[in-house]
């Protein structure tokens, strides 16, 4: 199935702003996550097709996955 | 007849400005704080000088709404420091500042209230001194503690409202509960090397809940990235803006929404958050 990843902040370093990418169906944001070498402490929003997910969320053909570092500094 | 404090500062004022020699003048010849001079002045219409360039974003009643509003301040670094500076300019009238720490050198970078002078200085502390120097007619409420779950309501009891500046996952989503309780809106901002976010959190709302709902630790990749003096001042002033428009009941508040900064790439995203993802019941 076909996804559209969109990265975000640090996580572009080394990696991509954008990218559609073939993934095998049941697909879970985790698994693409694991894919791109994303630390999971350093994970902060994941949005699927603009709605927040949680790690276990499984993907449909043509999903947009959105992933955002966690920002906590003040 | 006797001079009273109002006549006084309406024969003094000139175009219904109140300059600050005459309002420091009137706090000392009739034994009243300046604050009192201030609201004094701001009921009849007129408008301290100093505030002369807020005209005409905001009315001489809007400066008086302002001068009656308390703005708790939990963190005093990075953001509270611009956030502590710009409320009392802007003539926010009471402000509690709460934090527990004393400044270090890892701190002179971007903290606004820190100095070489003041390392080990309590950040409340420089805060009340420093809005001492700026805007004197403010009320500042220092607290060296750490907000907490047990001590937040009684803290915040006076608040019109809270902004997040703190540096701590976890004592954040205790403060958004404590405004739960209390119901009183919420400007967060947290921020980590280029990039940083602000939302505004209304009591019921849980935006900020969702948003760290898969989070493992208390930090996030500030630890990593460490923050440039830049950052705190751009998201800062963001929610500066928000508390400025919520005290005042104007404009559109980032409620059930996200604001993403990037300033490495300069862009700026908008996340739409609708109730399932904490926004707008």
């Amino acid at each position: 199935m076909n996804i559209t990843v969109k990265l975000f902040a640090t996580f572009r370093t080394g990696r991509f702003v954008t990218q559609e990418c073939e993934y095998p169906e049941g697909t879970t944001v985790a698994s693409i996550v694991e894919t791109l070498g994303i630390p999971e402490n350093d994970l902060g929003i994941m949005l699927v097709n603009s709605r927040h997910v949680a790690l276990n969320h499984k993907l449909s053909n043509g999903d947009t996955l959105a992933i955002f570092p966690l920002l906590g500094g003040g | 007849m006797m001079t009273t404090l109002p006549i006084f500062i309406r024969e003094q004022s000139v175009s219904r400005l109140l300059p600050w020699k005459l309002q420091i003048e009137a706090a000392e010849r009739f034994g009243v704080p300046l604050a009192q001079v201030e609201e004094a002045a701001l009921e009849r219409g007129i408008l301290p000088a100093r505030y002369q360039r807020n005209r005409t974003t905001m009315t001489v009643g809007d400066q008086l709404t302002l001068f009656r509003s308390c703005v708790a301040v939990i963190g005093c670094g990075g953001l509270g420091g611009y956030v502590i500076e710009e409320l009392a300019r802007l003539g926010v009238g009471t402000l509690v500042v709460i934090d527990p720490d004393v400044f270090e050198e890892h701190n002179l970078n971007r903290q606004l209230l820190s100095s070489p002078a003041e390392l080990g200085s309590p950040k409340v502390a420089a805060a009340v001194r420093r809005v001492g120097d700026i805007n004197p007619a403010v009320t500042v409420v220092p607290h060296q503690a750490a907000f907490s779950p047990a001590n937040g309501s009684e803290l915040l009891a006076d608040c019109t409202l809270a902004v997040d500046a703190l540096d701590n996952i976890a004592v954040r989503l205790e403060l958004a509960e404590t405004c739960r309780q209390l119901g009183i809106p919420l400007v967060h901002g947290a921020i980590a090397g280029w990039y940083g976010h602000v939302t505004t959190q209304f009591p019921g709302d849980t935006v900020l809940q969702k948003m760290y709902a898969s989070r493992s630790g208390e930090k996030g990749i500030e630890q990593q990235l460490g923050n440039p003096s830049f950052t705190p001042a751009v998201v800062a002033s963001l929610q500066v803006a928000e508390v400025c428009k919520l005290l005042l009941k104007q404009g559109t508040p980032l409620r059930g929404r996200k604001l993403l900064i990037d300033l490495l790439s300069m862009e700026f995203h908008e996340l739409s958050l609708n109730e399932e993802d904490g926004g707008i019941p």
